[in-house]
Formats: structure tokens, C-alpha cells, sequence
């Protein structure tokens, strides 16, 4: 292969923080993630920095970037290959979004088992992330459902299942990409009769009483979630909504939808709004945080039974909203997410205390029980509770506080969620999850080079970087390059190739392996964060 | 890696016996910045520098030779020192010199060589530097200027213009770094109290080392592009830069 392929760009996490820039290299077939990880290995064209794998960009830190290196847009890779109507069994590319699959599959009757908070996220990070959604205590995580996947690593191509290669798999399942590059992958997806959901809204007045209801009454819900207001003090402190719920049948649902079944089956993605512009970070301070918290506190119904709720509003609220990260400004936010085992469930109570004591605002505050965890040493789940805080970055006291949140989840015996992370110190990752032994162990062998790199392995100490340095450039070269192109770089990045969009079907081709364009599928699959630049 | 909020894991430090970059490094390091490579002058000052950012707990402290004036070494100081030491996330350019106003007016080879120091050398170097953090796709560079660059003084202004080329250059370097990764922080204290202005009165609005190391490391936490020590400077200079060259010239001191 000759020289870079990809176009240089300046790539971030959900959050918008900590930028980095790479060679972003389209793949657009399987063949070229195997090409690019062969130069990778061979040092010839490749860069000296690694790659990773990029799917939407929905985690919130720095787990799909690689300073300096390659990083692989996979989500080109978004065909169905194969799909059983009878089982719910499908193989698809995996840089399809969940978000297309449910456009296809949820008219023909089947759903994804595991949806996030937002639909836009690829089934390659699906299972590099080990995602987990409101269903976790009754069907685990996603790759509970994955009963294969080829990955792409640098000693070979393998398709790896739970019993081929139970290692791989279980340290590739929220590996974070660094064992490979999941390329496709076979997922058991779960029947429904409609696209709606029976729901049960009720309000809880504290912590207490939300945290006794979900202890108690989530058995009976196949899917529950508790939104927090993380402002309340004193009596009120940790106020929630909880609303939880099942998939419909057709005859649960008003009359007007069971006479139209299609429509009761219908699955299109409306994006309503979109921000157009990053404002400057502050618009979500206290003040407006405290006046949404009352108004969402308010707007619950104090308790509902049974209210049909399309999937896409009770499951993906805010992907109706075009690029909402943008809200929290030039500095970006971060996401606190953490888990601790039941018996120290006060370990919630005392973290919303701190965010009171402290008057951050957390914009969403969400509490979930989790179910038994699966076998995978990196994977985040584990039964007890989970709390996910939104948080505005460039408030100085934020630093010292989550490091304080960290030390109380490692005292619980708990951890913090890597697709999330975007600032938890080496010591405190080794401490929240003692597998990881286990893991390097897989990675050494999958990759002994140590070609798989991205930015949160070099923060987290996870890819022991090997100094590569760039070939000498010659002294004259240096001196008249200095102030343009990367000094160093190992040869002038071109611009990459335009051709390779065209070989994306339009949307309207009936052809049946088409990769079709997903209709808003979110921002263009280079996505250049303009932080810097504001 | 630099975390979302700003926090780097290695610093190298261009004058790493400065008092203000030794102030930097004593905050940085107990917030989990592991590497700290110290470039400047051999000698007992910063050797003294490298163990104070030991006993602080950073996992390497090094120091390693730095001559801003020498700057045809720098391409292969800034190799020797990425090669040897990996990826580096931050870099405070600290170096300076003062010189002595009066005595330089007279001996314009002394105030070439302030000029030299504060401003050519370490554009020099800076730009070696930035060589390898492009190459790494991520960075950031902290610029120690001063508010004396922003309108020269006749009691000072062989420092301050040199403040002002280097603050002019860092800015445009900072602009041309726009989509790299790579960032750069401007920081313009006003008289700091310490060694390097010892024995002479201080100006209004001083400040003191420790006070610009809290200020930068904020900065760089929310990833501000300029910082004034203290934050008022910000609107005095925008005042004194106004003011009528009259009533400049008579300003004391």
C-alpha cells in the first residue's frame, strides 16, 4: 500500500473534549480494514501510531480517537448479510447504526435486545462498548446477544464466537476496539408485535422512596429507567421519574392503531431540531438546569399506567434532537457513569449529595438497576446500581470531585464505564476493574505489536505505547517545512479520496444487499470537531 | 494523554528552573501528571527543580540541556527529548531573561542577547516542538508572555518588545495550529514577585508564581487561548493601551 490514505482530521468523543487529529481512513469494504492493519503491522505506509476503529463517535471520551495514528471510519461497513425472520437471527456490517436496524427490522417484527440512550450507535461499537440499556436486569448487555462476529486483528481474520474462542470473544465485548476490528457481526434480535411501548410513569418525592420502588417493583418491568433531579436538597434530594415498561401487542394498543397494523409497526427516524451552532459554554448552568429539572418534575404525570409510547421516544428522547452535545459550549461535558454493587447502594445517595454540596448541575441524572454482568474483563456491567451524570466541563471544582466519586465507587467495589470515560486516572481503571490482567493477556496475543492504539488505551496505560519515532527527516527539509505540513509526518497527507461516497447506494436502490445511505444517520461519518477553532 | 478537563500526563518545561514553570509542575504533578522533563541550563537550580518534581511524586523527572539561544540544536533537542521520553502533552515555554534596562541601552550586543533568549530562541525551539506535537496529534503549548509586551515602556522595553515578538508569534503559531490537535495558551502576568525581580519595587497589580501557576492550570483546564495574572490586567491593558502616547511616556517606573 502506498502512503497514508486518509485525510487528516481533528476527531473528538460526544463529549467535545480533549481533541486529537488523525488519518481517517474510510472503510469502505472489509478488505481495507485488513490492507490498512497490514501496513499498520508492516510499518510500510502505515502510520507508526496504530489504528482504531470508529463507529457514530457516541462515546463521550477519547475511546474512537488515535493522535497521530489511523483511525478507521467503519461505518461504511453497513450491510445486512443475512437475516433469519423465522429465529430473528441477522449478520450485518458492523458499522451499521441499531437506529437503521430498527427501520428495517421493526416492521418485519424484530428488535434490537439492547438499545442505549441513543440509537445512533454502531453494532461494532455495540459490542466494543458492551452496551447496556434499560433492559439490563432482565437480558444483560448486548453482547449477550452477539453469537459471532469476524474481527479483524493483526495476526489474522477469525470469526470468533462465545465457544470458538471464548477468551477473544469475552475481551473483545467492551474491549473498546483494541483486540481488533469487528467487521460483521450475527445478533439475536428479540420479537414485537408493534413499535410501541405500554409504559408506567410515576413520580418518586426522594432518593429513597425511587430507589425502593425500582428494589422492588423491576422484576415485573422488562425495561426501567429513573430520571433524577440531581438539585433537590434536603427532603426532596434525589427526586425522580421513574418510567418503565414492555413492548406492546397490537391489542394493547388503541383502536386507531390496531386497525393499522403497518402503522402500529412503523418505524421512521424524525430528527425534530437541530442545533445549529455551538454557543458558548455556560448556556447550561444551575439556573436553566434547575428550571428544566422543575419543569420535567412537573410535566410527569404522578402516576400513569399503561400509556402508549412509540420506541423512539421512550427509549431515544434526545436523537430527536440534532446534535445536542453542542449545547454545553466550546468546553464540551463529560459523562459520570459508574456502578455499585447493591449492598452500597448509598454510595448513589452520597454522590448526589456531593453534586448538591458542590451546585454543578447535571443537565440528565440517570438511575438503572443492573442485572448479573457477562464473563468480559472490561465489561462494565455488574449487578447493583448505575448512575449516569451529565456534566459541563470548565468548572475547576469538577476535576477534584469525580477524582473523590472515583475513590468512593472503588471503595464500593464498583467501577466507571469506559464508553463514558473520559478523565479516570491509570491507578483508579486498574483498581475498578481487576480482569484486566486477564485481558492483556488476550491482547498480547491478538495483537503482540501493539498495532490496536487509541487515545484512551494511551491515557489509561491499556496499549503501552512503544516510542516510534517518525523517520529523520532530512535537516534542509525540516527547516523549510517547519511551519507548514507536520514536520515529521511520515509523508504529506492527501486529501482522501472523494470517489469511494459513490459507491453508497442512494437511498431509493430496491437493491436487497444495497448499502444504503441510513436516512439521519446523524453527522457525516467525518466529523471534524471545530472546538479549537472557536 | 490530556483528560476532558485539561489534566496533561507528561510536561516538558523550556526553562525548567523558571520559579513560575516550578510553581506549574508542583500543581500538575499530584493531578496525575507522571512525566515532567525539565530543559534548561545544567547546574544546581535545576537539578534542584528535577528533585523537587521527584519528591512531588512524579514517576520521571528528568532534566535534559536547553540553550534557547542555540538554535540550530533545537530540532535535535526536541527529537532527543520526544524520542526519549514519548509522547508529550503539554509544554511550558518558561525561559526568559530580564536583563538590566539601563545597562543594556548602553551595550546593544547585552540587549541583542535578551532578544535572542526571549524571543528568537524560543520561537526556535517552539517551533521544533510543534514539529513533534503535530506529529503526535495532540497538545498543548503554555507561553509565558507578559503584559509588558502588550505596549512597550521606556523603563523597560528591550524586555518588553521581546515579550511582544514572542507573544505575536505565539499567537499566530496558535492560529496555525487550528485543526491539529494541537493548542496553544498565551499567559500575560504582570510584575511577578520573585527571583527574577528581586530587589526592585513592584508594579501595581503584581502577582506571584504560584498565583500564575494556578491561573495556568486553570487555563489549560478550560483550554482558554489567553490568561491574564491577575484576571483585571485583561481590562487595565486595554485602557493603557488606549492611553495617549503623551501620557504613556510619563508612566513611572
Amino acid at each position: 500500500m502506498a502512503g497514508p490514505l486518509g485525510r487528516r482530521s481533528l476527531l473528538t468523543g460526544w463529549g467535545r473534549t480533549a481533541p486529537s487529529s488523525a488519518d481517517v481512513v474510510h472503510a469502505v469494504h472489509p478488505d481495507i480494514v485488513d490492507q490498512v492493519l497490514a501496513a499498520a503491522r508492516s510499518g510500510d505506509g502505515g502510520s507508526p501510531r496504530g489504528l482504531i476503529a470508529r463507529g457514530l463517535g457516541r462515546s463521550y471520551g477519547d475511546a474512537a480517537q488515535n493522535a497521530g495514528g489511523t483511525v478507521l471510519d467503519a461505518t461504511w461497513l453497513d450491510a445486512v448479510h443475512a437475516a433469519d425472520l423465522d429465529s430473528g437471527s441477522i449478520t450485518v456490517g458492523a458499522g451499521i447504526s441499531l437506529q437503521t436496524l430498527m427501520e428495517r427490522f421493526v416492521p418485519l417484527g424484530w428488535f434490537v435486545p439492547v438499545t442505549p440512550g441513543t440509537r445512533l450507535v454502531t453494532v461494532g461499537g455495540a459490542i466494543a462498548a458492551d452496551i447496556h440499556g434499560k433492559n439490563h436486569h432482565v437480558d444483560g448487555s448486548f453482547c449477550s446477544h452477539v453469537t459471532a462476529f469476524t474481527l479483524v486483528s493483526p495476526v489474522g481474520t477469525t470469526v470468533v464466537t462465545p465457544a470458538s474462542d471464548p477468551d477473544l470473544f469475552w475481551a473483545t465485548a467492551g474491549g473498546m476496539g483494541l483486540t481488533g476490528v469487528i467487521t460483521q457481526a450475527t445478533i439475536q434480535m428479540i420479537p414485537v408485535e408493534t413499535s410501541y411501548m405500554l409504559v408506567d410513569t410515576e413520580r418518586a418525592a426522594d432518593l429513597d422512596q425511587a430507589m425502593d420502588l425500582m428494589l422492588h417493583g423491576d422484576g415485573a418491568y422488562r425495561y426501567s429507567v429513573a430520571w433524577i433531579d440531581c438539585q433537590s436538597t434536603g427532603s426532596r434530594l434525589g427526586r425522580s421519574v421513574l418510567t418503565r415498561g414492555d413492548h406492546a401487542r397490537l391489542e394493547d394498543l388503541p383502536v386507531r392503531l390496531r386497525q393499522n397494523p403497518d402503522r402500529a409497526r412503523s418505524f421512521t427516524s424524525r430528527t425534530l431540531a437541530s442545533v445549529p451552532l455551538t454557543p458558548p459554554s455556560g448556556l447550561l448552568n444551575p439556573l436553566t438546569v434547575g428550571a428544566f429539572n422543575e419543569f420535567w418534575f412537573r410535566k410527569a404525570p404522578k402516576h400513569q399506567r399503561g400509556k402508549p409510547h412509540h420506541m423512539s421516544g421512550f427509549f431515544h428522547p434526545l436523537d430527536g434532537v440534532g446534535s445536542w452535545n453542542r449545547l454545553y459550549g466550546t468546553r464540551g461535558f463529560l459523562q459520570y457513569q459508574f456502578v455499585v454493587p447493591d449492598e452500597h447502594g448509598e454510595t448513589v445517595r452520597r454522590v448526589i449529595e456531593r453534586l448538591t454540596e458542590v451546585k454543578l448541575a447535571s443537565f440528565l441524572a440517570v438511575l438503572k438497576r443492573f442485572g448479573p454482568g457477562d464473563p468480559g474483563p472490561l465489561s462494565f456491567p455488574m449487578p447493583g446500581w448505575t448512575l449516569a451524570l451529565d456534566l459541563p466541563v470548565g468548572y475547576p471544582v469538577l476535576d477534584g470531585l469525580l477524582d473523590d466519586l472515583d475513590r468512593a465507587v472503588i471503595d464500593a467495589g464498583g467501577r466507571v464505564y469506559l464508553a463514558k470515560d473520559s478523565r479516570v486516572s491509570p491507578q483508579a481503571f486498574r483498581a475498578m476493574y481487576p480482569g484486566l490482567d486477564a485481558w492483556q493477556q488476550v491482547r498480547r496475543r491478538v495483537d503482540p505489536d501493539g498495532v490496536l492504539r487509541s487515545d484512551l488505551g494511551r491515557r489509561l496505560g491499556l496499549c503501552d505505547d512503544v516510542v516510534a519515532p517518525p523517520p529523520p527527516p532530512t535537516r534542509g527539509r525540516r527547516r523549510a517545512t517547519a511551519s507548514a505540513q507536520g514536520t515529521t509526518a511520515p509523508a504529506p497527507a492527501t486529501p482522501a479520496p472523494r470517489a469511494p461516497r459513490a459507491t453508497r447506494t442512494p437511498k431509493a436502490s430496491p437493491a436487497p444487499e444495497a448499502t444504503t445511505d441510513p436516512a439521519g444517520t446523524g453527522p457525516p461519518p467525518e466529523r471534524t470537531a471545530e472546538r479549537t477553532r472557536t | 494523554m490530556i483528560d476532558a478537563v485539561g489534566r496533561p500526563q507528561s510536561v516538558l518545561v523550556l526553562g525548567g528552573s523558571s520559579e513560575i514553570a516550578q510553581a506549574i509542575v508542583a500543581r500538575l504533578v499530584p493531578a496525575r501528571c507522571r512525566t515532567v522533563v525539565l530543559a534548561g541550563r545544567e547546574g544546581p537550580r535545576l537539578d534542584e527543580a528535577v528533585a523537587r518534581a521527584t519528591s512531588a511524586g512524579a514517576d520521571v523527572a528528568e532534566s535534559v540541556a536547553f540553550d534557547a539561544t542555540d538554535t540550530a540544536g533545537h530540532a535535535a533537542f526536541a527529537d532527543r527529548v520526544f524520542d526519549r521520553f514519548g509522547d508529550i502533552d503539554l509544554v511550558v515555554v518558561a525561559a526568559g531573561v530580564l536583563g538590566d534596562q539601563e545597562a543594556d541601552e548602553r551595550d546593544p550586543e547585552a540587549a541583542a542577547d535578551v532578544l535572542t533568549t526571549n524571543f528568537a530562541g524560543l520561537a526556535s525551539a517552539m517551533l521544533a516542538v510543534t514539529g513533534r506535537l503535530r506529529h503526535q496529534g495532540y497538545g498543548r503549548l503554555v507561553v509565558l508572555s507578559s503584559v509588558a509586551g502588550l505596549r512597550a515602556r521606556k523603563a523597560n522595553f528591550i524586555y518588553g518588545s521581546s515579550k511582544a515578538g514572542l507573544d505575536a508569534f505565539a499567537q499566530g503559531l496558535g492560529d496555525s495550529l487550528a485543526g491539529t490537535g494541537v493548542d496553544v495558551t498565551i499567559v500575560r502576568p504582570g510584575f511577578v514577585v520573585g527571583r527574577m525581580t528581586e530587589g526592585m519595587d513592584p508594579a501595581p497589580f503584581s502577582t506571584t508564581p504560584d498565583a500564575v501557576a494556578e491561573a495556568v492550570v486553570a487555563g489549560i483546564g478550560s483550554g482558554a487561548s489567553v490568561v491574564y495574572v491577575p484576571p483585571l490586567l485583561r481590562w487595565v491593558f486595554l485602557l493603557m493601551r488606549q492611553l495617549p502616547r503623551a501620557v504613556w511616556r510619563r508612566m513611572p517606573g
